[in-house]
């Protein structure tokens, strides 16, 4: 133990003494190791932003339709039901046999001519309740969602989306506290909501939301729902969920053939299929990301180990000449190895940090860190500092001491 | 004090088998004074390669103070460079970037003596090579006669029973030379046995006895007259 400890301090005054070997030998570690660390927690950082963007069009949803009607031959479109009612939703939201879900919205959603001052536009109404906002994770830019106040009043309030607010109002302009007028009915303006970027016919900047009640009563003076939003719990209990609303609504409509159900039940297979693509790709990218970096650190610290050790050789003839034994010169190079590798991986692991930091704030991604890369990390570059300056070494040390000194 | 009996070293490369030394055998006493001479490739540096166990001869005994050491395993061979034998090496190998009494120190490192007493015998030794105001000193702020007197400080730190020296003034200048040659004769004077690898006559006048080699075989065995001028540098 005393000698362990003096070889300790013997390493630590070779190693002071040898400024630059022992410098490029650490740096070669530190960028080994900084750069796996950094650029696993890069990419983890980006699966995590893709992993919410999708979270955030609401993986976990459900959407109960009215189906077409059959009546006569003639088929409707889907959705043009009027089979579903807001006690449909409440029920389904009070139902106790109903375990899997969070939260139930009910909608209305009609196309409607929409005038505000001298413009015009033909847009979608959603008439909706309070908790629609947090099932489709709606956030506002300024003003206010719709509330429950808004709903249980029949308050003749509006919220725009980006795209109806440029084209009533022009871009940039702030049109909360201006009307609108819809069916003929006066609206105020009370919040206007962040783009979320959807195109074409599903898009979802293009919409104005207004208070259920008044979109059934005052606007369309229907007591039908075109759809209920349910939120399961997490995505991984969607078909669980799927079924317990299905039998329960067959049930509550009195429905005994499954076939000849007055509704359907859509879940967002398509986006959570999308999610575990992305997601896959992902974990693929990272595990080719980690071994190609840790490839190229761990070459980086091999080499520096080979090459410092290997200069040494005539050093490590003189010791055995002097008298020092194999395990004596191997215990010391080992020591140094130790010392290199971990001095240089903690310096490392702040660094890798420390850069993953300022690119996620560069990058404007979700900052981790991923501590599984830095045991990967550390593991494996220690590993191969340690293994790369104790090879040579006792190569070195086997020598016979006249060919170690001679050796050029 | 070393006895050398019928001692070859064949080397093989391939199938050829070169003999750098056949059938080698002389007797060293204690006190002596030798000076190895030879042109290169005699098989010299082969004989203080054996003399000194940092190489096993093929065939033949070698008796050092009373030990039998041809046949020993790499750290029992380690052991006894550390304990009986002092190496002055041509190119000095000190340790680069450490300090004059850090390296006469190492031996005693290797042999576990108590870290105070290596530090007090280091400074003696040192002191006794004339740099005793030297002990803080690295190797690269010495002129290479002042690193060959740290060397043979560096191999009396451990009171050898022979102290080897192979070419020791072959990298320092004349000047130089004749001063650490001066050391090597009152060291001898003292008591110490020394064998010397030289090339050069001028070099080996200094020892008492001469033997020469070539072709891996002794050619001739002289013991000389000495004549010098005495100089005071080793102090004690």
């Amino acid at each position: 133990m005393k000698d362990l400890v003096e070889t300790f301090l013997e390493s630590m005054t070779t190693l002071t003494l040898n400024k630059m070997r022992t410098g490029l030998a650490i740096l070669g570690i530190v960028i080994g190791i900084g750069s796996v660390i950094a650029l696993i927690s890069l990419g983890q950082a980006s699966q995590q932003a893709v992993t919410n963007q999708i979270q955030s069009l609401g993986a976990n949803l459900l959407t109960i339709q009215p189906s077409a009607q059959s009546s006569g031959g003639v088929r409707g479109a889907a959705g043009g039901g009027t089979t579903l009612t807001l006690d449909d939703a409440k029920a389904i939201a009070s139902a106790p046999q109903i375990t899997t879900i969070d939260a139930v919205s009910a909608e209305l959603t009609r196309r409607a001519q929409v005038v505000a001052g001298r413009n015009n536009t033909n847009t979608q109404i959603a008439g909706v309740d309070a908790t629609y906002q947090q099932i489709r994770k709606i956030d506002m830019a300024s003003g206010n969602f719709i509330s429950s106040t808004n709903d249980a009043t029949i308050g003749r309030v509006a919220v725009l989306g980006p795209t109806v607010v440029s084209n009533l109002f022009g871009d940039n302009a702030n049109p909360i506290g201006q009307f609108i007028r819809v069916n003929g009915q006066s609206l105020r303006v009370i919040g206007v909501t962040v783009s979320k970027g959807g195109t074409g016919f599903n898009n979802q900047d293009d919409i104005i939301y207004v208070p259920l009640s008044t979109a059934q009563k005052l606007l369309f003076g229907v007591d039908y729902l075109s759809s209920i939003a349910v939120e399961a719990k997490t995505s991984d209990v969607m078909t669980q969920a799927e079924d317990q609303i299905g039998y329960f609504l067959l049930a509550r409509h009195k429905i005994s053939d499954p076939t000849q159900a007055d509704f359907s039940i859509f879940s967002q297979s398509d986006i959570l299929n999308t999610a575990s693509q992305i997601t896959g790709t992902f974990t693929t990218l990272l595990g080719g990301i980690a071994a190609i970096s840790l490839l190229v650190g761990g070459i980086g610290i091999m080499n520096i180990m080979l090459v410092t050790v290997t200069e040494r050789t005539r050093e490590i003839g003189l010791r055995k000449a002097l008298g020092a034994k194999k395990q004596t010169i191997i215990r010391q190079f080992l020591i140094e190895a130790i010392i290199l590798t971990f001095t240089g991986g903690i310096i490392g692991m702040i660094i890798g940090i420390g850069i993953s930091y300022v690119l996620s704030l560069v990058m404007s991604l979700p900052f981790t860190v991923s501590s599984s890369a830095i045991v990967l990390a550390i593991g494996v570059s220690g590993a191969i500092g340690i293994v790369f300056g104790w090879y040579p070494a006792q190569k070195a040390a086997g020598l016979q001491p006249i060919e170690a000194l001679r050796y050029e | 004090m070393l006895s050398v009996k019928h001692i070859s070293k064949i080397y093989k490369t391939g199938v050829i088998e070169t003999a750098a030394l056949s059938d080698v055998s002389f007797e060293i006493d204690k006190g002596e004074f030798v000076a190895i001479m030879g042109p290169s490739g005699s098989g010299k540096s082969t004989l203080m390669h054996i003399l000194g166990v940092l190489d096993m001869p093929t065939s033949g005994t070698y008796i050092l103070d009373g030990q039998e050491v041809s046949k020993l395993t790499d750290d029992e061979a380690a052991d006894v460079r550390n304990r009986k034998i002092g190496f002055i090496f041509q190119a000095f190998n000190l340790l680069p970037r450490t300090t004059t009494l850090q390296n006469v120190m190492l031996p005693m490192r290797y042999a576990e003596v108590p870290e105070k007493e290596r530090e007090a015998r280091a400074k003696k030794y040192l002191e006794m090579v004339g740099l005793g105001d030297r002990l803080n000193h690295t190797s690269n702020q010495i002129s290479g006669g002042q690193q060959q007197r740290v060397a043979i400080a560096r191999a009396l730190s451990m009171d050898p029973a022979i102290l080897l020296a192979d070419e020791p003034t072959g990298n320092i200048a004349s000047t130089q030379a004749e001063e650490v040659m001066e050391i090597f004769q009152q060291l001898n004077d003292k008591g110490h046995t020394i064998v010397m690898i030289t090339h050069e006559p001028d070099i080996a006048s200094h020892a008492k006895r001469i033997i020469h080699v070539k072709d891996g075989k002794i050619i001739k065995d002289e013991k000389i007259k000495q004549y010098r001028i005495k100089k005071q540098i080793v102090k004690v």
